[in-house]
């Protein structure tokens, strides 16, 4: 039988006259009418409801688990926060802290966060289409090109798109904040909050115009080479110059330098010789006793970077810097650098000389070994100068004939969802932001050699960083609501007034301290200073600083201040920087009676074991974390230290003392106790 | 016929030429592959370990086997870079790790193969944060480490041996892990001495909120060695 006839009779036989063709049709509309309900039964979204009910069923919590339970499409719809999604339909125990341990996803429970899942809903901070109800949609696929979910370990991003103040619980966003500001980032980029301030730089790049003062041609030539391979710390990126780049630029640079001070001006006092040993120990001792290290680092013999990063590192500062410059730097710094974080020490020419014996004997001759340079031309001169407007070099520092560059790099402001359709990705990498913008940071020439950004030595877990707070920059957080977002605390402009003021600036305090919101986060908030201390003491302190908290390596240096300029700042702290909280003199000391002394020396070593802490008799006492509080009577006033001791962080914000909520009778007593602690500091007593 | 050859020798060139560029071929073997660092390092979940983690093979001896093939394996999406290669001169081979995104302990597994084909198994546990737990290690280094751990660093020096009772350090499981949470908030919040223990832990509400405690509390769990095990839930019917 050929195909043909068989066709033909099956066709007769379904539909040969009205009835077959009726019973034919019915099953073919049964068949389809059976697919819908089919296709909604092997749904991805009920599979894994089926799938949990069947998990939490043989659960003493079952029952409870259950109740909970709620089928169907799970949606959140925050219309004020552009939130749509469904996420809930599968991830159904997101609320159920009970299932932790149990299993794999999509039925963990959510980690505990400060913010309600139903209030924020999810693709907030995990991205994603929320809207998706199948997995590959939702997480990955080419619907969510744009928004793919975010790699876990850049999701304290999405913290920032509300949070602009640092915040406790997201470390990763706070060092990538910082970061970008202390690598010199937000020079070239502008990052701009919601609120359109830009961020500021918190890095130091020293001005150019009088360099050839400073330094040599050959050295100019083997740092921008290199600049890690003078100080590991340093933080100027490596501009991968050729030898002629460098050679060009350094004779540009050393060109358009102007002298900065009259020669008459000058006085180099006498430098010890390099093979006085006795001298350069004297030198390395005024380098410990000033407190050079609180801000500057060095290697130390066993090579250890000992010190501060506020400075520059100073391990090979002999191979750098002019003898005569550096004399006129230790004299005075903001001659040659009105900017400069550095105070000014009143150096004796004694001093000055040792220091520079010292400094001077950290050299490595290996630095500047392979440097050869002839003689600048013309030519090269105007290259070099070609160079420096190209690779934006007064971005960061003041160069005379060189105008700084407004928005040298591309804004950076909302880079945190840049559309993937305007990057263009180097060969072989993943064709995602994250990783677009991490290898942008690792390694910027793999876009191409003609790139101007240069190469930054970071590590893995700092360019995590990075990207996190690059990803926070996003225009959702332009157009959040305005209720929802925490500004950060817009910059202080304070200024202390007069000669005390001029004195504060001179000896660049805030460098250091903060007052009243100004400043550095290095020593004490002073903005209450007044309400704390006693005149007689503060004055002793500005001229011979002692050591108050004995385990910390940077401590205040010894500015050598005049009696008359001590006297000045104690004047204007005692009277300006009080706090509005309390009268200072409302505890006349010296009516506080000895019973209430006595019992505040039980209080103090019995109930709250302040000794944990604190020293108060040296050969007893051993806690040091806190303050020395052998001379606290002579130091603090009675009314500080009692309200301390009742909410000491309504005083400080910042501190680490314990906020004791203390009540007024033993607050009062052991405030007696203290304003009895007078003594000398017995040193070596008992041993 | 002929046709089904080439492709034959064509997928089997593949074959060949991929095998090398994944898993090196081992060129010696050891008895035994030991843990040589980088273990219970503690990160943010998706974070890479800041050191990496180190196995070593050894022969009879206990000297180090170079050449021989160490392949590292976890669950729950921890990446490795290399995930497999040969041991060095000194018989170690070491690999960065990244953390998968859920929170917990991981379990990492190093092995090597003894001459037979045995496999030898070194096992490495490493500790994912959440939020909480990271806002607990935060708190911690802030407030809580100078006296709970007696690690000092030049920057940070210790005053964990100048108090008369030495405070446990927050990964000591053997005994946090006896202290319900309910406890471990109230020591936290209402000082040693509310609880007959020694007054110089002070207490630490208000100067912390319930949130900030409940992180801490967190954080210790989360790090405790050995691992706290909460009490489970119970089964109805297995």
């Amino acid at each position: 039988m050929s195909l043909r006839k068989k066709l033909h009779s099956a066709g007769h036989f379904l539909f040969g006259d009205i009835a077959r063709t009726f019973g034919s049709l019915s099953v073919v509309l049964l068949v389809l009418l059976a697919i819908v309900p089919a296709k909604d039964h092997y749904r991805e979204w009920l599979h894994y409801q089926h799938e949990y009910q069947s998990l939490i069923r043989n659960r003493s919590d079952g029952v409870s688990l259950a109740r909970r339970f709620q089928g169907g499409v799970q949606q959140i719809w925050l219309p004020e926060l552009g939130v749509v999604d469904r996420c809930q339909t599968c991830h159904v125990a997101l609320k159920e802290a009970s299932l932790a341990g149990i299993g794999t996803q999509p039925f963990l429970p959510h980690s505990p966060i400060p913010h309600s899942l139903t209030e924020f809903g999810c693709v907030i901070c995990h991205r994603g289409q929320g809207a998706a109800t199948t997995v590959e949609e939702a997480h990955s696929s080419t619907l969510s090109w744009e928004q793919p979910i975010l790699p876990a370990r850049y999701v304290e991003s999405s913290c920032g798109q509300c949070h602009e103040r640092p915040l406790e619980g997201t470390p990763q966003l706070n060092l990538g904040r910082a970061m970008l500001a202390r690598y010199g980032c937000v020079h070239c980029h502008k990052v701009a909050s919601p609120e359109g301030r830009a961020m500021t730089a918190t890095d130091d790049p020293p001005p150019l115009d009088h360099i050839a003062a400073k330094t040599t041609r050959a050295w100019i030539f083997a740092w921008i080479k290199n600049p890690q391979a003078y100080a590991a710390t340093a933080t100027m990126p490596n501009f991968q110059l050729s030898d002629d780049d460098a050679r060009d630029i350094s004779a540009f640079l050393i060109g358009q330098s102007t002298p900065y001070l009259a020669e008459t001006e000058r006085e180099t006092p006498p430098v010890p010789a390099q093979d006085d040993a006795a001298a350069l120990q004297q030198g390395s001792s005024v380098y410990g006793e000033s407190f050079c290290a609180s801000c500057h680092a060095m290697q130390n013999a066993a090579g250890l970077m000992v010190g501060g990063n506020v400075g520059p590192e100073l391990t090979r500062v002999g191979s750098k810097v002019k003898p005569e410059w550096l004399a006129e730097w230790l004299r005075s710094p903001k001659v040659y650098d009105p900017d400069t974080a550095m105070p000014h020490y009143r150096f004796e020419a004694k001093d000055i000389g040792l220091l520079m014996g010292f400094l001077g004997s950290k050299t490595d001759s290996d630095f500047l070994a392979n440097v050869h340079l002839g003689p600048a031309t013309p030519a090269q001169i105007a290259h070099g100068k070609a160079l420096v407007n190209e690779r934006g070099c007064a971005a960061c520092h003041s160069i005379n004939g060189v105008a700084r560059p407004d928005n040298f790099a591309p804004e950076l402001s909302a880079v945190g969802n840049l559309l993937l359709a305007r990057i263009v990705f180097a060969p072989g990498m993943p064709h995602t932001l994250p990783d677009y913008i991490a290898a942008k940071i690792r390694k910027p020439r793999s876009f191409g050699n003609a790139l101007k950004m240069p190469q930054f030595t970071f590590s893995d877990s700092q360019v995590d960083a990075l990207v996190t707070a690059l990803l926070a920059q996003t225009s959702r957080a332009q157009t959040l609501p305005a209720a929802l977002r925490i500004p950060a605390a817009s910059p202080s402009t304070y200024q202390p007034a007069g000669r005390a003021g001029q004195l504060m600036n001179d000896l660049r305090c805030f460098s250091c301290h903060t007052i009243d919101g100004r400043g550095g986060d290095m020593a004490p908030d002073l903005t209450w200073e007044g309400s704390s201390v006693q005149r007689s003491w503060l004055v002793n302190f500005l001229k011979r600083p002692n050591t108050l908290r004995p385990a910390l390596i940077r401590r205040m240096p010894k500015f050598n201040v005049t009696d008359e300029e001590a006297g000045v700042l104690a004047d204007y702290i005692m009277t300006v920087y009080q706090t509005p909280a309390f009268d200072r003199d409302e505890i006349d000391a010296s009516k506080l009676s000895a019973a209430d002394a006595a019992r505040g020396k039980d209080l103090y070593y019995g109930k709250y074991a302040c000794n944990s802490c604190h020293i108060l008799d040296p050969d007893k006492d051993k806690g040091y974390i806190g303050p020395t509080l052998t001379q606290v009577g002579l130091r603090l006033n009675a009314a500080w230290i009692f309200h301390w001791l009742k909410n000491a962080q309504a005083l400080r914000p910042d501190t680490m003392e314990v906020n004791w909520n203390m009540n007024d009778d033993d607050a009062r007593a052991i405030t007696a106790f203290l304003m009895q602690q007078k003594a000398a500091p017995k040193r070596g007593a008992s041993q | 016929m002929k046709r089904a050859f080439v492709a034959l020798a064509v997928l089997a060139a593949g074959g060949c030429h991929r095998i090398p560029s994944s898993v090196p071929a081992a060129s010696a073997f050891g008895v035994a592959i030991v843990d040589i660092g980088g273990e219970q390092q503690v990160a943010g979940v998706g974070a890479t370990l800041d050191q990496p983690v180190v196995a070593q093979v050894n022969d009879a001896q206990g000297n180090g086997v170079a050449g021989a093939l160490v392949e590292f394996r976890a669950l729950g999406g921890a990446r490795f870079d290399p995930p497999s290669g040969l041991t060095g001169s000194d018989g170690q081979f070491s690999t960065t790790v990244r953390l998968g995104s859920i929170s917990g302990r991981y379990s990492l597994v190093a092995t090597t193969r003894d001459k037979a084909g045995k496999p030898l198994q070194v096992k490495f546990a490493e500790i994912a944060l959440d939020y909480q737990q990271t806002l607990g290690r935060e708190l911690n280094e802030k407030y809580c480490s100078r006296c709970h751990s007696s690690e000092s660093t030049a920057e940070r020096v210790s005053n964990h041996d100048n108090l008369s009772v030495p405070p446990h350090g927050f990964s000591d499981g053997a005994t946090l892990n006896q202290i319900s949470r309910a406890n471990l908030i109230a020591i936290i919040a209402h000082g040693g001495a509310a609880l007959g223990k020694s007054p110089e832990m002070p207490p630490y509400s208000p100067t912390l909120s319930a949130s900030d405690i409940d992180a801490l509390a967190a954080y210790t769990r989360a790090v405790a060695d050995p691992p706290y095990r909460p009490q489970g839930v119970f089964y109805a019917n297995p």
